[in-house]
């Protein structure tokens, strides 16, 4: 089975600062990777560059094997490739079926639909299904997002992102600001995604979710991959090893 | 010596905060429980109520409609012989008509967290040139009314598309941008005329667009009706609309989901600019001249109309329907100060007060939302 997306040696440089340094990355379709690694050490730059966020200076990137150039969001889209970034970016006065369909409105047919009108019967009904499906604590698809709480935003941007990617789902320290219950649905949501068979790459911190919900966990260190794991074989003693470079220490003196 | 990292880390698995936390509270199952109701829970579609219902529940637009009646009734109470009259009230329509095309314009721009300080020096800029033409094409006729029309439209249209690409493309603040433009409008219409209004409109235009009434409404008033009603369902059924909501809400977002943000700033300055110069040919239709000086104060008096109509000067939130409500409130205050003998002045007083105060509920309103999380 070949990686539905492979990062090659990227490289990345912000003035002096080698923010990526030949980082390798690959997700298969049909399994969670987590992305993980101390504060700076290129998760989400790597992000960026793999989704036509951020311009980087070196690498290729392969789709189904096939080296590919994804300069934009919407080259990224196109391939059905998603990205809930941390700030989710919604916009706060639309309602959670407006943000879902928002830059891919369905019209109403004919004459209606060249002149501009939308078939807001048809979205709204699409978006509940989209969130029922995904198990959302989102109760209303008209309901400005602003007024939501944080594990209802976070679904709102999860399930936008969700129904529009085919292959691969990036999510950006999804759970970083929410509680139990919301944390667990968003983890539920997670496996679900999966379970359709597309490719999740997760960014997170914390240890107990990423073995709790990964399938294999890749970790970078300065702008690079330094190891790739299968989660059930790991333990977060070994995972903050090779996060802080503490392995690799271990490794030279034997 | 280096494992002592490694020693110190959290040991593997067993420690779940998240299991340990819920098995601690006794409620690991209350947990899936509410994931459960979650789930089975109704889907609040926006069906239960009607889409009007829908769209001014909660709106500021309902609090001043209550603003609005409360100083109809008033009037009404005070002296109902002369204030509730069909005469009164095409009046006050026919004071209104031109601000409103205006504040259709201005909806959508202060929608995009923009201004447009510029409306009304457009707007005379628009009449000037109309009028000139008018006055080289002989100043009579159905023809030259036309030509004449045409002109004001363009001109407008020029004045907002060069706003919108300079506010888009050269990311000057809205402010700086119309500021300048309202100085730089207004001084070429001056330089133009030299100062002097041109009082040269085809009667045919006077007689049929300024004094013509249609079934008894004044023809002023149904075209100011009809851009509004178009304005109306441009931003409240369309793609257009609510891109414009949704760049005013986080353009950031907006630009992520692929919408061409600049493209449709330009469009939205354009279209205000082109309201403008629609409102220039009316005034000369009205008036039967140009007014140069007349118009000081007609930008920031649209502004009010919409921003107490419960638009966001921050952007994302507005309507139509509260921009019409804004707008009948200074209309109504002034003519109802008249006829019951209180200075007109008055007027101007109670809007500075009741903008001020609509914007103070609104954001208390807002704040309020927030904090329930709701």
């Amino acid at each position: 089975m070949t990686a539905v997306l492979e990062a090659r040696g990227i490289s990345r440089k912000f003035g002096h600062v080698q923010a990526l340094d030949s980082a390798d990355f690959d997700v298969f379709p049909g399994e969670v990777v987590a992305l993980i690694g101390d504060n700076g050490a290129g998760k989400s730059t790597l992000v960026k560059a793999i989704t036509g966020n951020l311009e980087i200076d070196a690498g290729e990137v392969l789709f189904d094997g096939n080296p590919v150039t994804i300069a934009t969001p919407q080259d990224a889209s196109e391939l059905g490739i998603e990205v809930v970034h941390q700030d989710l970016a919604l916009a706060p006065h639309l309602g959670p079926a407006q943000n879902m369909y928002l830059g891919r409105e369905i019209m109403r047919p004919g004459l209606l639909g060249k002149l501009g009108f939308m078939d807001t019967g048809r979205m709204r009904r699409g978006a509940a299904d989209a969130f029922r499906d995904l198990g959302s604590a989102v109760r209303s698809v008209v309901t400005p997002v602003g007024e939501m709480s944080g594990g209802q935003k976070q679904s709102v941007a999860i399930a936008r992102s969700v129904a529009w990617a085919d292959r691969v789902l990036f999510l950006d320290e999804p759970t970083a600001a929410l509680g139990v219950v919301q944390t667990q649905n968003v983890l539920d949501m997670i496996r679900r995604v999966r379970d359709k068979g597309l490719g999740v790459v997760l960014i997170s911190h914390s240890m107990p979710e990423v073995l709790d919900v990964a399938d294999r966990v890749q970790v970078l260190r300065l702008g690079h991959r330094v190891a790739t794991y299968q989660a059930k074989e790991t333990t977060i003693e070994e995972l903050v090893g090779a996060m802080t470079g503490a392995l690799d220490r271990r490794e030279d003196v034997a | 010596m280096s494992n002592d990292d490694v020693t110190n880390a959290p040991a593997p698995r067993s420690p779940d905060p998240v299991a340990e936390q819920s098995t601690s509270l006794g409620a690991t199952d209350h947990i899936s429980r509410a994931r459960d109701a979650n789930r089975n829970a109704a889907m609040d579609v926006g069906d239960a109520q009607g889409p009007l219902l829908q769209r001014l529940k909660g709106m500021q637009s309902i609090w001043i409609l209550g603003v609005l009646v409360l100083i109809t009734a008033f009037f009404a109470i005070k002296a109902p012989s002369q204030f509730m009259t069909g005469d009164n009230m095409i009046n006050i329509g026919q004071n209104l008509a031109i601000w409103a095309v205006l504040a259709v314009g201005m909806t959508f721009i202060i929608i995009t967290s923009g201004i447009d300080l510029s409306i009304a020096s457009v707007l005379v800029f628009s009449s000037v040139v109309s009028a000139l033409t008018m006055e080289k094409m002989g100043g009579s006729g159905w023809s030259t009314a036309a030509v004449g029309t045409a002109v004001a439209l363009v001109a407008g249209l020029l004045w907002g598309m060069l706003n919108g690409i300079v506010v888009a493309k050269a990311k000057v603040p809205p402010l700086i941008v119309t500021l300048g433009t309202m100085s730089i409008a207004l001084g070429f219409a001056q330089i133009i005329t030299g100062g002097l209004d041109i009082r040269s409109v085809p009667t045919e235009l006077q007689d049929a667009v300024g004094y013509g009434r249609i079934a008894g409404i004044p023809v002023i008033v149904i075209i100011a009706l009809i851009v509004v009603v178009l304005g109306g369902i441009l931003l409240h059924r369309t793609r257009f609309g609510l891109y414009t909501y949704a760049i005013g809400s986080n353009e950031v977002s907006a630009r992520r989901v692929g919408i061409n943000v600049d493209r449709k700033l330009i469009m939205i300055y354009a279209l205000a600019g082109f309201l403008g110069g629609l409102a220039g040919i009316m005034t000369l239709a009205q008036f039967g001249t140009t007014s140069i000086a007349g118009n000081s104060l007609t930008s920031l008096n649209v502004i009010a109309a919409v921003v107490i109509g419960g638009t966001s000067v921050f952007g994302g939130q507005g309507s139509m329907f509260g921009t019409m409500v804004g707008l009948f409130i200074p209309a109504v205050l002034q003519n109802g100060f008249v006829i019951i003998g209180v200075s007109p002045y008055w007027q101007t007083v109670a809007v500075g007060a009741i903008l001020i105060a609509a914007v103070y509920v609104d954001q208390q309103r807002r704040a309020a939302a927030l904090r329930g999380g709701k």
